[in-house]
């Protein structure tokens, strides 16, 4: 089914750019190693057939967005559609200029879950098919099924279904239901604080620093980061793990009640560290203090950024 | 030169004898990839992959290092005064090191080790590394070594070249520091004729895999300005989320920034590694950034790997086609279709 996306988004694309709808139309294009495909911006109507969909789209599309003044076509699955309104609610984007092209998805292929499945040998190949994935390379050829390799967000993904768009590129998604969403965030709760402060050590040992988390998120579009500001210069720059420690957390808390675990940050790491274990908490605190899941409501202001007179909290008053 | 034979069943105990001479770096599993950690008591080496995530550019040119460093204490009699860090020099060997990455650290030398500037830290800890090779029996689609001067099994960079034969590895000394390694590692048997046909029959098998490579043949005669001005690059840097991927995976990456730390009465002088990727890097003081866009920074990555780098050393690119950035680019962006439309670029 998600292939099938594929012709409806060339279609769409083409009939946009050529009946002046759009000045430009942001997709996907089909990568050139397995499992990757790449952000690809499209002017031409002539050059719609380069756009491409399959189970390996994980950078957020949002991205592209900030700032822009023209009129954009894009495509967004559930996670994408709520970055675009926070987007919008963030005066980033206007959503007059967006034409978005609603993509019902069920879920992204686990690039890294595939490759420990044939043991790390060289993948040269994968295709997909109704549900199922084959993987090939020299010597070997084996077929999987999508619904065991989900990228973890997208497994327990609960938004399937764009919640804002002019069209749809299929019909609506069932959503998946009975979750235990939050089980990897309980499980860090549970701990005492010593083994909390261990666990984040280990699992941010191999940062690099080369920041692709913060810059595969939409929301990271401060046109200068804390980590980046040298007057005054609030974190170091070197491989430090306290000064790592420090970008990872207030990395996270400026995702609060703005994240929708689109995964595309985790995704990005070139060292494979789970940094949605940060933001995770953030989202699970965000629905329970809040009842708020970012980016389902343009006409809601995110808790974050509100203030309420009738606040229930004594200490706001 | 020496050539000799190890059963792979003791290679772990034979490296770990070594020591007493190298200090030595051998590839470790860490998780889903492997990386060049010190062979410790307890460090179990892994030969087993096909290239370390990280390069091990790190072992001669650390992602942080400590330059100079001096005291604020007024107290102090030296307060103020900027001593050069102690450093470490000691002989060190990196096992297992593939020959992109050996050909690399020759492609990094000729910045930091040249008649107009040496590097001191980086000439001195480079002179105390051997590099001990490891032929690719299996290169990857994405490997394109071949095509910028080194190939699967390239011997002109290494100490010793080692052949991956099943159950034992092959020891070729290809320099004098080389063989003295060999012949310091306890066991082993001389290679015979039978070995030395199976490792050249194994090394053209790999020549024969790499399908894949990285057009560059007709950007010596291209004009700077015309590439500079070529009108693909903002297209090329659409996806591009600016992240330092590429530049701290690259094997052949070197620019670096200074930063001053203080820490209670004493500052280090640090310098780190940057990325050409990032709008900091050209930030001026004034709050002038010739590079302020995504697409100039980008163009300035491939245009310093394919043209200023050869035009100006006029041996080659920046590049030893090892592709770390095409495996691991967040957005796709490959050096070899880049390279491609820059090769294929007309002049106007």
């Amino acid at each position: 089914m998600m292939q099938e996306y594929t012709g409806k988004i060339r279609e769409a694309a083409k009939r946009l750019l050529k009946d002046g709808k759009v000045d430009v139309f942001i997709g996907y294009r089909k990568g050139t190693v397995p499992m990757m495909n790449e952000p690809v911006s499209i002017s031409d109507p002539e050059k719609a057939g380069l756009l491409h969909w399959d189970s390996s789209c994980g950078l957020n599309l949002c991205n592209y967005l900030t700032k822009r003044t023209d009129r954009i076509g894009i495509i967004a699955n559930g996670c994408n559609s709520r970055n675009i309104v926070t987007h919008i609610i963030e005066n980033q984007v206007k959503r007059e200029q967006l034409y978005i092209l609603g993509i019902p998805c069920t879920g992204m292929i686990d690039p890294r879950a595939v490759k420990r499945a044939v043991k790390f040998r060289e993948i040269h190949d994968v295709a997909e098919r109704d549900g199922r994935f084959t993987v090939k390379g020299e010597g070997f050829e084996e077929t999987f099924e999508k619904k065991d390799f989900l990228q973890k967000n997208c497994a327990t993904c609960l938004h399937r279904n764009p919640v804002i768009y002019d069209e749809l590129a299929g019909a609506l998604a069932p959503e998946q239901e009975g979750l235990d969403t939050f089980r990897d965030v309980k499980k860090i709760e549970a701990m005492g604080s010593d083994d909390k402060w261990g666990f984040f050590n280990r699992l941010i040992s191999s940062c690099i620093r080369c920041y692709a988390c913060r810059n595969a998120c939409p929301l990271c579009y401060c046109s200068t980061c804390f980590v980046d500001e040298a007057q005054p210069q609030w974190v170091g720059k070197s491989t430090d793990p306290t000064d790592t420690m420090t970008f990872h957390i207030l990395r996270a808390f400026h995702c609060a009640g703005r994240c929708t675990d689109c995964g595309a940050c985790e995704r990005a790491c070139p060292m494979g560290i789970n940094v949605r274990q940060f933001t995770k908490k953030l989202n699970k605190d965000a629905l329970e203090l809040f009842a708020w899941e970012a980016g389902l409501n343009e006409g809601q202001r995110p808790p974050m950024d509100v203030y309420k007179t009738d606040d229930y909290n004594d200490f706001i008053k | 030169m020496t050539y000799k034979v190890f059963g792979k069943k003791d290679w772990a105990e034979t490296l770990k004898a070594v020591r007493a001479s190298y200090r030595v770096f051998v590839p470790v599993r860490e998780g889903d990839f492997h990386n060049f950690r010190p062979l410790e008591d307890e460090t179990i080496p892994n030969f087993d992959f096909f290239n370390t995530r990280l390069s091990p550019k790190s072992i001669v040119y650390p992602q942080s290092e400590r330059m100079f460093e001096c005291l604020t204490d007024p107290e102090s009699p030296e307060k103020g005064v900027l001593k050069e860090s102690a450093k470490d020099y000691t002989l060190q060997a990196i096992v297992g090191v593939r020959p992109c990455d050996a050909q690399a650290f020759q492609i990094v030398k000729r910045n930091f080790d040249n008649p107009e500037y040496s590097d001191p830290w980086w000439v001195r800890r480079f002179e105390s590394t051997i590099l001990i090779g490891l032929g690719c029996n299996a290169p990857c689609p994405t490997c394109f070594c071949s095509s910028v001067g080194g190939g699967p099994f390239d011997e002109g960079r290494l100490d010793v070249l080692l052949y991956d034969l099943g159950d034992k590895y092959a020891a070729r000394g290809l320099t004098e520091r080389g063989g003295e390694f060999i012949s310091k590692l306890q066991g082993g048997n001389p290679a015979d004729g039978k070995v030395m046909k199976e490792a050249s029959a194994l090394a053209a098998a790999a020549n024969e895999k790499i399908t894949s490579r990285l057009p560059s043949d007709k950007l010596g005669q291209k004009s700077v300005t015309a590439l500079f001005n070529a009108p693909f690059w903002e297209e090329a840097a659409f996806s591009c989320i600016n992240c330092g991927t590429c530049t701290f995976l690259c094997p052949t990456c070197w620019c670096f920034d200074i930063q001053d730390e203080v820490c209670g009465k004493q500052v280090d002088r640090i310098r780190n590694w940057d990325t050409c990727m990032s709008s900091l890097f050209t930030l001026e003081g004034s709050g002038h950034n010739p590079r302020e866009k995504k697409f100039q920074r980008v163009r300035q990555r491939f245009m310093h790997k394919l043209k200023y780098y050869p035009d100006k050393f006029k041996n080659g690119v920046q590049c030893s086609g090892c592709g770390r950035c095409v495996r691991y680019c967040p957005v796709n962006i490959d050096i070899r279709q880049v390279a491609g439309l820059m090769n294929e670029c007309e002049e106007k």
